[in-house]
């Protein structure tokens, strides 16, 4: 357990460095360059010191979540980009950036640090082209092996014809065993299965009933949505795209990630009645979210389309209705603007916070219902306990973040730890729960549509009192929004599946140099090695399943 | 003997006449049930005439077992549709079933991107004959919002052929029971698409630059292997 608290004591605690200037003195010398972004102070490095960056704000100053690592190409160098923050305290972050020359693009690996930069550095290689040395697999990701060039580089030709194969994959752990008299057995999981929430593709290699290697195998839904943010202008044409990364129904958190970041990029102060807006229609995004996960897990675990699927479907039908009357559409809402949202609650409003409290008076039956077939079930219980554990310093290793990170006792939410929006403003809860192991982190997404219905019931109350004439939608936005060349920032939201954040450079156009999206779900799915390798197989499908992955997201 | 024979066809209504003719006829009692509206329009014959391949068409349309395929943001709705409130049951097509060799309709709910593709295709061509697809959403038309996305099939026609275009982003589920019904009716009167599958091609490198991942895989390739070639230039 003392792994879990990097630093010894409260006295240790006091001493962090959290200023530019302490954590440039803790650095020293490894430090080439100093930059500003918006969220963070910018530290360049060395090409070759990574490892040893990265370690010491890990282990001497608390940074100890990766949260992401943003690769680009700019026009005389390449550039990657370690967000660095901590699980103790969001508000502390650090930017460490490493150019490479254009001509040999070599940084060192931070996988060994953090277990997270893995798929990051391979997502980096793969679409910007950047080779990270002492990396311990790096090879294509999201895109086809035979693919060629490196497509969000600058000078990649879209139009070339590319060719992919189907190949019969291999079994990585044939060799190993050719002498055993073949005692594993490989086993293709996808892309087209039922267990794997859309198309995701699981090697696996069994030994009797018991999982030996698993290697989750990504980029079947990969459809370039940095690429079509990068060629759309900020005001209105990249908010569509939010709610295709994770679809399933948490399309307004989404929005609110990119709203965010392209608020505080263009210093754009959002009005709070518009907020209150925002945070009631994102948390019952969250709860249609949730019924989802838990609903699918149940597929998963009981293997038919039982009660269990259809009272989750049945639930979020009705947020469904109360999102549709709200934005005018089931899933694909479109309903932020960068300054508030596009229109006001629905005339008539009394019917419409009926209809929420409708739902909101059914909640605690509906949950009660949930926790006798699902929580409360004996098979249930002895399918999802101590199996698929995940304890808390390898989450944090992985920057596992939302409820995955929660099961596993982590305190972290960026709704509370990083506030945006009216969270702050209201009366809710962290929920935790210490179990680390499947059931914990259906038990996590249950309790929390409780908080999150609690959150609604306070905005409904504000909302219905909130004077007439005071009713601000949308602050004056101008309608070209141009950001001065050179303005970096990463900004992440507490999505339904974790922290998903955009980093966005802006480069005097009114469209973003880059824009790079934090996927919650890219790394949580990272965490399934480590939780199934040596489990039973159907055991693996129940951690796939509390995971609660969305391809869309994973892939992006 | 031989007087019934010149007058094959022609019955002595009074011979036939049983009790349960009666019953039917008449109606009332324990066996009113077989009064129905069908009764009195076939009359007394309890048989319906009809092609052996019309009927095998109602057939199919009337039972059809969908493929459990979920792609994209498209199959959540598609869940919804065969799920409490909208269940495509209701319509005879709402059984999915996980394996394709059990199933005669695959709605494709979602984005194809080039390394699904030969996935796709290959699920399809495990599907037995008869089968229909149902394309769902505008990514199965043309791309739909990722259309000029490196990495985007420009719609599922361009590897499986596509009965019925559902459009949408994504469609309602009331938009996807249209056109399942559509399908249905499509299906009963005998029509479907011509295949017509067009750039699946094995061992076509012809056209490519000669560089040396194309020899690599020239070099490699198997009979048995989907390779799928993608010239982006050309697509629609």
């Amino acid at each position: 357990m003392s792994l879990e608290e990097p630093t010894p004591d409260d006295g240790a605690v006091e001493t962090l460095p959290t200023g530019a200037d302490e954590i440039a003195e803790l650095l020293g010398d490894l430090v080439i360059d100093t930059e500003t972004h918006v969220n963070a102070p910018g530290f360049v490095i060395r090409p070759d010191t990574v490892q040893e960056t990265l370690r010491r704000l890990r282990d001497e100053a608390g940074f100890d979540h990766l949260s992401c690592v943003t690769a680009e190409e700019r026009e005389d160098r390449y550039e990657s980009i370690y967000h660095l923050t901590s699980f103790d305290d969001r508000q502390r972050e650090v930017s460490v950036i490493v150019p490479t020359t254009k001509d040999d693009p070599v940084s060192e690996s931070a996988a060994p640090v953090f277990r997270t930069a893995d798929w990051h550095e391979r997502e980096a290689y793969d679409l910007v082209g950047i080779d990270y040395d002492d990396h311990p697999d790096l090879r294509r990701i999201l895109l086809p092996e035979t693919w060629q060039g490196h497509p969000l580089s600058q000078n990649y030709d879209q139009d070339r014809p590319q060719i992919v194969t189907l190949d019969e994959w291999e079994n990585p752990l044939a060799e190993d065993h050719r002498e055993d008299e073949g005692d594993t057995m490989y086993i293709n999981i996808g892309p087209h299965h039922p267990a794997t929430h859309g198309v995701l593709h699981v090697k696996t290699v069994l030994d009797g009933e018991q999982v030996a290697d698993v290697d989750p195998d990504i980029g079947y839904l990969h459809r370039c949505e940095e690429q079509m943010c990068q060629t759309k202008t900020y005001r209105h044409q990249i908010m569509p795209y939010p709610d295709r990364w994770d679809y399933a129904s948490s399309g307004l958190l989404n929005e609110w990630a990119y709203a965010r970041a392209a608020e505080d990029l263009n210093d754009i102060e959002v009005p709070e009645y518009a907020q209150i807006i925002r945070t009631m229609g994102s948390e019952l995004c969250r709860i249609a979210s949730h019924m989802l996960a838990v609903g699918t897990f149940a597929l998963d675990v009981y293997g038919d389309f039982t009660a269990i699927f259809m009272y989750a479907m049945r639930d979020r039908e009705k947020t469904q209705n109360i999102l549709e009357d709200l934005t005018g559409q089931r899933m694909m809402f479109n309903y932020f603007r960068l300054g508030g949202v596009v229109w006001d609650l629905p005339e008539p409003r009394d019917e419409f916070f009926e209809t929420v409290r409708d739902f909101l008076d059914d909640l605690p039956q509906a949950l009660e219902e949930y926790h006798d077939l699902i929580t409360g079930n004996e098979i249930l219980q002895s399918r999802t306990i101590d199996t698929g554990v995940l304890p808390p310093e390898v989450a944090k290793s992985y920057g596992a973040t939302g409820p995955v990170a929660r099961g596993s006792g982590i305190d972290y939410d960026l709704r509370r730890d990083d506030p945006y929006g009216y969270y702050d403003e209201l009366e809710w809860d962290v929920i935790t729960e210490d179990g680390c192991d499947n059931f914990s982190r259906l038990l996590v997404r249950l309790r929390e549509v409780e908080e999150s219905a609690k959150i609604i019931e306070q905005c409904a109350d504000l909302l219905e009192d909130w004077p007439e004439d005071e009713r601000e939608i949308q602050a004056n936005v101008p309608r070209t929004l141009k950001p001065d060349d050179d303005t970096e920032i990463y900004r992440a939201v507490e999505a339904a599946k974790g922290e998903l954040g955009i980093y966005i450079r802006g480069d005097g156009t009114d469209k973003p140099g880059r824009f790079k999206i934090r996927s919650p779900c890219f790394s949580n799915l990272q965490t399934l090695p480590e939780m199934s390798t040596g489990e039973y197989i159907p055991d693996m499908v129940a951690s796939l399943g509390s995971l609660d992955i969305v391809l869309g997201e994973v892939d992006r | 003997m031989s007087s019934e024979r010149d007058r094959p066809f022609v019955t002595d209504d009074t011979q036939v006449q049983t009790e349960t003719r009666d019953a039917r006829m008449t109606g009332g009692g324990a066996d009113n049930r077989f009064n129905s509206k069908l009764r009195e329009a076939f009359g007394s014959s309890p048989f319906i005439l009809t092609k052996f391949d019309q009927f095998m068409n109602w057939v199919r349309g009337s039972s059809m077992f969908m493929l459990q395929f979920g792609i994209a943001c498209c199959s959540i709705e598609m869940m919804h549709t065969y799920s409490v409130k909208h269940d495509l049951d209701r319509f005879a097509a709402g059984v999915p079933r996980a394996s394709p060799r059990q199933a005669d309709v695959i709605i494709v709910p979602g984005t194809i991107v080039s390394k699904f593709a030969p996935r796709m295709k290959r699920v399809y061509d495990q599907m037995p004959e008869p089968k229909f697809v149902v394309g769902m959403g505008s990514c199965t038309i043309s791309g739909g919002p990722f259309q000029e996305g490196y990495n985007v099939i420009k719609g599922a026609e361009e590897v499986i052929p596509v009965d019925i275009h559902v459009p949408g982003c994504p469609p309602r589920p009331e938009a996807l029971i249209y056109g399942v019904a559509k399908l249905q009716q499509r299906i009963a009167e005998g029509e479907s698409s011509p295949v017509t599958v067009k750039p699946y091609e094995l061992e076509q490198f012809d056209d490519l630059e000669q560089d040396e991942i194309v020899e690599k895989l020239a070099d490699q390739i198997d009979e048995d292997d989907l390779v799928m070639r993608y010239n982006w230039a050309d697509s629609p």
